[in-house]
């Protein structure tokens, strides 16, 4: 299943990357020779037939490798290894920040929904989804770093995490940026669930055989809540994921957000490639295990694969 | 009176009539708020088509200047005239935000209703892609189409649209589904109604019901998009004024000029919310069984 | 004797700037060993009474009036008892089983576990001896192959079953009154008979006293011993079932019985006359 989703994914990623575009003219300048244009393409692999590039290519991916970028020539794989060392601590700190906002405010709002608390929190929810992110960011930085000097307004340390407090020190205001954003529209899907399991019948007949609140909501509450949250977490770290790219660009940070754009902005395909299979193996890789979490937890359903079923058992 | 299988008690729920009621005055406040919002942005993209203070490209005022009676939201670092570029940012928007729902309710309604009515391995074949589509995301996807493209109001259109169509389609093919099995679509089978004839008399026109409130809210979800591509560059390039590409270009003299970095931003979260809060004040009108994450 | 349960005037409202009464003034009092049918149809309050008899109204449902259970320590008033103050008096004194077994149990935890609980927390069972008060109970309770029952998760065990566990979970601290709100409507019509028949003999063998809600008079006034009939959130009648089911005092009263015995379909007061 996961393997059939990203052999897809490679697929079409090389339909529009080589077959639609045509990376032979990112190359060449205006006013290259007819003999220049044929050498690029021959250095490239696009005078080849289609065929014969396909195979080549799945070759390359294969062995793990991605080529070279176009621009400065360093080798995809590596340069994606490296910059991983700001994207993946970002990322990861982002959502943890962002889970430990949502989780205990969501379950608040829900548990005391019809006080002030409840009805303020989801007047100011709204705003978590619509609010960009990068709009934030740039606040932020008007205010905590450029005003207040709280934090550096931007960039990553050249010794990398040589110096772990530069580094954690330069990441800081963009986590919080990601997980106030990131957080609050988090809050409203734990909000949604909480109300759910805490309306849930299962919970009353507990209560009735003598559970108190606390008892019947950690023995059965959590379980039953945690099950679709799952698959909502595996969705906000990809959108956390997503978040960094463009954060990468409010604080000037070097990771892969920052590759992918500049490949862009370049044309630089190999770099584009790399970036953007990574990403999809990330997101593929994080739903199938929080498919498999899900089928640990909830013994409903493991006897099926089809998603039909399991849409059935949730009803 | 014998004893009948019912269906599941609900949690006992107050009297319908009291809790229905704060409900539904909360939801026309969302609506009329919602309406607001959305209106007033509306009516700014659309007197922008025929008037605008200044030209886009005028850049005879000073550079980064505060709100003044000549300049009523200032001037942004090559002179032009903030206000404008917010009127044509607002018509961009609502062009994304239309178009984009356009697209996504086209393909995803024709993928959903082709995967309701396939053989089996078609629809499971169509249904994996969906979850595929659905969990790749959007912005990502975006870029992946600017990339191909070029950057354009198009490509951003069309890729947002094409994200987008995932949900609507794995909405549409369930619905679908529940809608093919029921009886009166056998009725109509058995009388002769065609495939096609059973789709566009019955199926389509109690699903259509189900997908307002999620291709509403995907109005609100494309004008973000188009922000964030417009702010990293890959937006559609000028004349073309978003919103996203204003707040890029204000950032670097965010303390000298604040209201450049502020304007666009606010009338960005107002859209949203506004088309949200409209989208959900449609919920009752358009699907009353739907669960609402509020 | 003093009476088990004493309800006296007991309402309940939804609290709020309207307050909306959906109960009124219920009077019963319930004598140890007694058992009561509420009937009436639904969205006649019966559900919501036996809610606020448990205390387990949510907000912003509110009882008010009185509802007094008589334990060991004497008596507990529990309107106006703040919840965790009554958890000691759920599932010793007083527990529940209701309609829909499939909501009613954890989907996630195992048959074994669930009725664990209470055996552990009411009676103290740990280790073996819990393992066994497990498989006992769920052999009182009839099930045939506990072994394999106490393995197996909620979905993958018949709606019967699936109630019979829920009956031995509620039964398992040995309570003084059980309430029963519309065990058998959610049952295929071949199995309710059997559960009838079990909550019947657990009654008489434990002289429990039972409350048993319904919208079925054949069925309540084959287990009841008086029949409390509720409409609108108000208490129509209250009497002997066989005076209710030979001379109803009310006109309501009257419709339900003529409904019923129009579609013929009693349930003799001793016997059922059906397959389990």
């Amino acid at each position: 299943m996961l393997l059939l989703a990203f052999a897809l994914a490679v697929t079409i990623l090389f339909v529009v990357l080589r077959v639609l575009g045509n990376p032979v003219f990112a190359l060449i300048s205006v006013g290259a020779t007819d003999a220049e244009i044929a050498a690029a393409a021959a250095r490239l692999g696009v005078d080849r037939p289609i065929h014969e590039q396909f195979f080549a290519y799945i070759g390359q991916l294969l062995s793990f490798d991605l080529g070279q970028s176009f621009t400065n020539h360093l080798n995809v794989g590596d340069e994606i290894v490296r910059r991983l060392n700001v994207t993946l601590p970002l990322t990861l700190l982002s959502f943890t920040l962002s889970v430990l906002i949502a989780v205990p405010v969501g379950f608040f709002a829900a548990w005391k929904s019809r006080t002030w608390y409840g009805t303020t929190f989801s007047a100011v929810s709204q705003l978590g989804g619509a609010i960009p992110v990068f709009w934030v960011g740039i606040l932020l930085v008007a205010v905590l770093s450029l005003g207040w000097r709280l934090f550096p307004a931007g960039g990553f340390p050249r010794t990398d995490w040589e110096d772990p407090g530069a580094a954690l020190y330069s990441l800081a205001l963009p986590v919080i940026t990601i997980a106030i954003v990131a957080g609050s529209d988090l809050a409203r899907y734990v909000r949604s669930a909480t109300l759910d399991i805490l309306g849930q019948q299962y919970l009353r007949a507990a209560r009735a055989a003598g559970q108190s609140f606390a008892t019947a909501l950690w023995r059965h509450g959590v379980r039953n809540g945690v099950v679709p949250l799952i698959s909502i977490l595996a969705i906000q770290l990809s959108t956390t994921f997503v978040g960094a790219v463009i954060i990468e660009r409010v604080f000037a940070l070097p990771g892969l957000g920052d590759m992918l754009l500049v490949g862009i902005k370049e044309q630089d395909f190999p770099s584009v490639q790399g970036v953007l299979l990574f990403s999809t193996a990330l997101v593929l890789v994080l739903g199938f295990i929080a498919d498999v979490l899900q089928r640990i937890i909830d013994p409903r359903l493991r006897d099926s694969l089809s998603g039909n079923r399991r849409t059935k058992a949730l009803a | 009176m014998t004893a009948t299988i019912l269906p599941t008690v609900p949690a006992p729920a107050p009297a319908p009539a009291a809790s229905a009621r704060r409900r539904r005055a909360r939801r026309s406040v969302n609506l009329a708020v919602g309406a607001a919002l959305f209106g007033l942005i509306a009516v700014i993209g659309l007197v922008s088509v025929f008037w605008t203070p200044f030209a886009y490209d005028d850049t005879t005022g000073d550079r980064l200047q505060p709100p003044s009676l000549e300049h009523w939201a200032g001037t942004d670092r090559l002179g032009r005239d903030l206000f404008t570029q917010l009127m044509i940012g607002a018509r961009l928007a609502l062009a994304v935000g239309f178009g984009s729902v356009l697209i996504a309710a086209i393909v995803g309604i024709t993928l959903g209703l082709a995967a309701a009515v396939a053989r089996r391995w078609v629809d499971d074949a169509i249904s994996s892609l969906l979850d595929i589509a659905i969990a790749f995301p959007t912005l990502l996807l975006a870029m992946l189409i600017v990339a191909w493209r070029g950057a354009s109001l198009d490509s951003a259109i069309l890729a947002i649209g094409l994200a987008g169509a995932a949900v609507i389609a794995r909405l549409t093919r369930i619905t679908a589904t529940r809608v093919l099995a029921m009886d009166y679509v056998t009725a109509a089978r058995t009388s002769g109604t065609g495939t096609l004839g059973i789709l566009r008399r019955h199926v389509l026109r109690n699903v259509w019901p189900t997908l307002i409130v999620p291709l509403a809210l995907q109005f609100g979800g494309a004008v973000g998009a188009e922000a964030s591509l417009s702010y990293l560059g890959l937006g559609s390039p000028p004349p073309n004024a978003s919103w996203g590409r204003m707040l890029q270009e204000a950032q670097s003299t965010v303390l000298v000029a604040p209201t450049a970095a502020i304007l666009p931003g606010i009338l960005l979260v107002a859209l949203i919310i506004g088309v949200n809060l409209l989208a959900d004040g449609l919920r009752d009108v358009a699907d009353p069984t739907s669960r609402s994450i509020r | 004797m003093s009476a088990l349960l004493t309800v006296d005037r007991l309402g309940v409202r939804i609290d709020g700037p309207d307050p909306v009464d959906l109960v009124h003034a219920v009077d019963v009092a319930l004598a140890p060993g007694e058992r009561l049918g509420i009937i009436g149809e639904s969205g006649s309050g019966k559900s919501l009474t036996a809610l606020a008899v448990l205390g387990l109204l949510g907000h912003p449902l509110v009882a008010h009036g009185s509802a007094r259970v008589a334990t060991d320590a004497g008596e507990v008033e529990i309107v106006g008892t703040p919840s965790r103050r009554l958890d000691r008096v759920r599932g010793a004194i007083m527990s529940a089983v209701f309609q829909e077994p499939l909501s009613s149990l954890d989907p996630l935890m195992r048959v074994g576990k669930q009725v664990a609980w209470p055996l552990a927390h009411h009676r103290g069972l740990r280790g073996d001896a819990l393992r066994r008060g497990v498989l006992d109970a769920l052999a009182d309770v009839q099930l045939s192959d506990p072994e394999r029952i106490a393995r197996s998760y909620i979905h993958e065990i018949s709606g019967g079953q699936r109630q019979r566990v829920a009956i031995a979970i509620a039964l398992a601290a040995g309570p003084r009154l059980l309430i029963a709100d519309e065990p058998t409507t959610a049952l295929d019509v071949t199995v309710q008979a059997g559960i009838l028949e079990l909550l019947q003999r657990e009654v008489a063998e434990r002289g429990m006293a039972l409350i048993f809600i319904s919208h079925d008079l054949p069925v309540v006034s084959g287990i009841a011993d008086r029949v409390l009939v509720m409409r609108g959130g108000r208490q129509v009648e209250l009497g002997d079932t066989a005076q209710i089911l030979g001379a109803p005092g009310d006109p309501y009263t009257a419709e339900l019985v003529a409904a019923s015995r129009r579609l013929d379909d009693f349930l003799p007061r001793s016997t059922s006359g059906r397959d389990a």
